[in-house]
């Protein structure tokens, strides 16, 4: 890392600052995230493969991915309608409405676990009724279209299954696409919009053709967002899952269970593949950043 | 990677506007619908959550309730998450200051990809951050090794680590460390934009007018960040009492020795005892509501500091 001197500045306090921030980062941050890649360095070619491409592993990064990406979706799509409704319009209550949008920022991944099974589990106050027909939808699918075995991709119960993991996600990841998405649509002018009518647009037209890719860089960098942290999340996930392998055991859980029997090179070996895809991941979040700020300047 | 999202105090602007002439405003029809669909969403998944909560803590009446409490292990969960809170906000805060005044008032080289490695803990997953303090400090890991090694280099540090043999994984300086990693850049990104987009003016006048580093620090810089500084230390403050995956891998789940809050939650939850799990998981909901309304509450004043 080639940290050069500062230019010569009048203020004080460069080098204790720089040094504390270079030695606490390294501390808590650099050498322990090293040791992962290094234990995994330590694995030869075919220990590593067993590892991380065994049967069971290789059917959680597909939950995982899979089930990510569709509450990523599900929240760049309700992500933008509550946006816009709380850009555009106005109602009581819309100051509360609004500082609840950060509650999963704020609510401890446990406690949001236990409540969202509390009440999406069949006995709860959604599950009652919206369980059966879940049920019931999943099991009229397959009656349609017999090929497809839908109770297994689908699940057949809201919690405690797969259902379960894509609710805990969505909640987990619905702030990202409403903070990202809500100060851009704010400063849109509404000038767009009247020369879009004036010129004839009718008002689908002008939502399609003006304000949508106006605002698809800040909607891909939410939905790129949620979608990071719902790969990694746990805490929420696993009071809610069912957690049976190689239906719903989702990539976290599986490390916790390696963990846990002790088998910390296959947990490491997880970790590590977890830790490049997020990386990889920052970066491309960093560079959609770069690119709708300069969007947005011209 | 919650960083990433604008809920930075320095580009907050409150959004609210009128709805504007006629021609841009959609048929009632589909403000209903839009309204609707929007305010549905937020019940199903972010109202109700919050109700349950307290609802299924109370459902067996207010007594089972402050029952929960009265359990040892309940009291010795909420004491060691306030003593690993006591010790890591202060510590991120510090870094958080250190950082910031490097990173804004300063120019230098690889400034970015500093910027970006204070990111990095965002973008673990909680469990990996624990694992990672298993590999450095756990039996089996670097400490471990090095310690039971037939040969180790500075015999005298191995030899003194054997002797004053204190445990960091499955103990309390684990998930302390492991607390501190996950919580790691929450005040240094608040108050890095703050910083930068205040300038360095009036710390440059304060020097020239004869001020020492610390006095231009305590008595121009600290006023000037104050309320970014506390918006920080609330979200970092929310997210160290309720970790839950981190902890998770480096406690030893000991009732009553290193179960933190949310630890205990699962316990109490995987032992069917409902009431009390709620009845714990109701501080951390209360806990996260007053931090939602202390961060409107900065929003607001540093909405009005701004018109000023």
């Amino acid at each position: 890392m080639a940290f050069a001197r500062a230019k010569r500045s009048v203020l004080p306090g460069f080098g204790l600052s720089l040094g504390f921030t270079l030695a606490y980062l390294s501390l808590i941050v650099l050498i322990p995230l090293s040791a992962a890649f290094i234990k995994t360095a330590g694995m030869s070619w075919a220990e590593f493969l067993e590892a991380v491409a065994s049967p069971r592993v290789v059917a959680s990064y597909k939950l995982s991915f899979g089930i990510s990406l569709c509450a990523a979706l599900i929240n760049a799509f309700f992500g933008f309608i509550l946006s816009w409704v709380l850009v555009r319009y106005t109602f009581p209550g819309q100051r509360l409405v609004d500082a609840l949008v950060d509650l999963p920022f704020a609510l401890p991944t446990a406690v949001a676990g236990i409540a969202l099974s509390a009440i999406y589990a069949r006995n709860g106050w959604v599950g009652t009724w919206l369980d059966p027909i879940w049920a019931k939808g999943v099991q009229e699918l397959s009656s349609i279209v017999p090929w497809v075995d839908w109770p297994s991709w689908l699940g057949t119960k809201l919690a405690f299954d797969r259902p379960g993991i894509f609710i805990a996600l969505t909640f987990i990841g619905l702030p990202f696409v409403v903070r990202t998405v809500q100060p851009v649509l704010a400063e849109l002018e509404p000038d767009l919009e009247e020369a879009a009518a004036t010129l004839g647009a009718n008002r689908w037209q002008t939502m399609t053709k003006v304000i949508l890719p106006e605002l698809l860089p800040a909607l891909i960098t939410g939905f790129a967002l949620a979608f990071a942290r719902a790969l990694g999340e746990y805490g929420s996930v696993v009071f809610i899952a069912g957690n049976q392998p190689l239906h719903s055991e989702i990539t976290p859980l599986l490390i916790m269970t390696k963990l846990e029997q002790y088998d910390y090179r296959g947990a490491t070996a997880i970790a590590s593949v977890m830790l490049v895809t997020s990386f990889v991941l920052l970066l491309l979040i960093n560079l959609l950043q770069k690119w709708s700020r300069r969007y947005y300047r011209v | 990677m919650a960083a990433s999202v604008s809920t930075a105090l320095a580009d907050k602007r409150l959004p609210v506007r009128a709805a504007g002439p006629r021609v841009i405003r959609n048929p009632w029809w589909v403000r209903m619908l839009f309204m609707t669909t929007a305010l549905t969403f937020v019940g199903c998944f972010l109202v109700l959550p919050l109700v349950a909560v307290f609802i299924e803590a109370l459902r067996k009446g207010v007594g089972a309730y402050f029952g929960a409490f009265a359990d040892p292990a309940a009291q010795s969960a909420i004491r060691l998450t306030l003593l690993t809170v006591a010790i890591v906000v202060p510590a991120n805060l510090v870094f958080g200051v250190a950082a910031s005044w490097c990173i804004a008032k300063f120019d230098f080289r690889g400034k970015s990809l500093l910027i970006t490695l204070i990111d990095l803990p965002f973008a673990v997953s909680p469990v990996i951050s624990g694992l990672i303090y298993v590999l450095v400090f756990g039996a089996q890991g670097w400490l471990g090794l090095y310690k039971n090694a037939e040969n180790p280099s500075w015999p005298a540090l191995a030899a003194w680590l054997n002797v004053h043999d204190f445990q960091i994984i499955f103990a309390v300086p684990g998930i302390v460390l492991a607390t501190t990693f996950v919580t790691f850049p929450f005040v240094a990104r608040e108050l890095i934009p703050l910083m930068q987009a205040q300038g360095n003016d009036e710390e440059y006048a304060a020097i020239t007018l004869g001020a020492s580093g610390w006095q231009t620090f305590w008595k121009v810089t600290v006023p000037n960040i104050k309320w970014g500084l506390f918006y920080g230390v609330i979200l970092c403050n929310a997210r160290a009492m309720g970790e839950f995956g981190a902890v998770s891998v480096v406690s030893g789940h000991v009732r009553g020795e290193t179960n933190t809050m949310p630890l205990h939650i699962e316990i109490l939850y995987n032992e069917y005892n409902f009431v009390a799990a709620f009845a714990v998981s109701s501080l951390l909901a209360l806990l996260a509501l007053v931090t939602l309304v202390l961060k409107c509450f900065i929003e607001w004043r540093h909405a009005q500091a701004r018109e000023a």
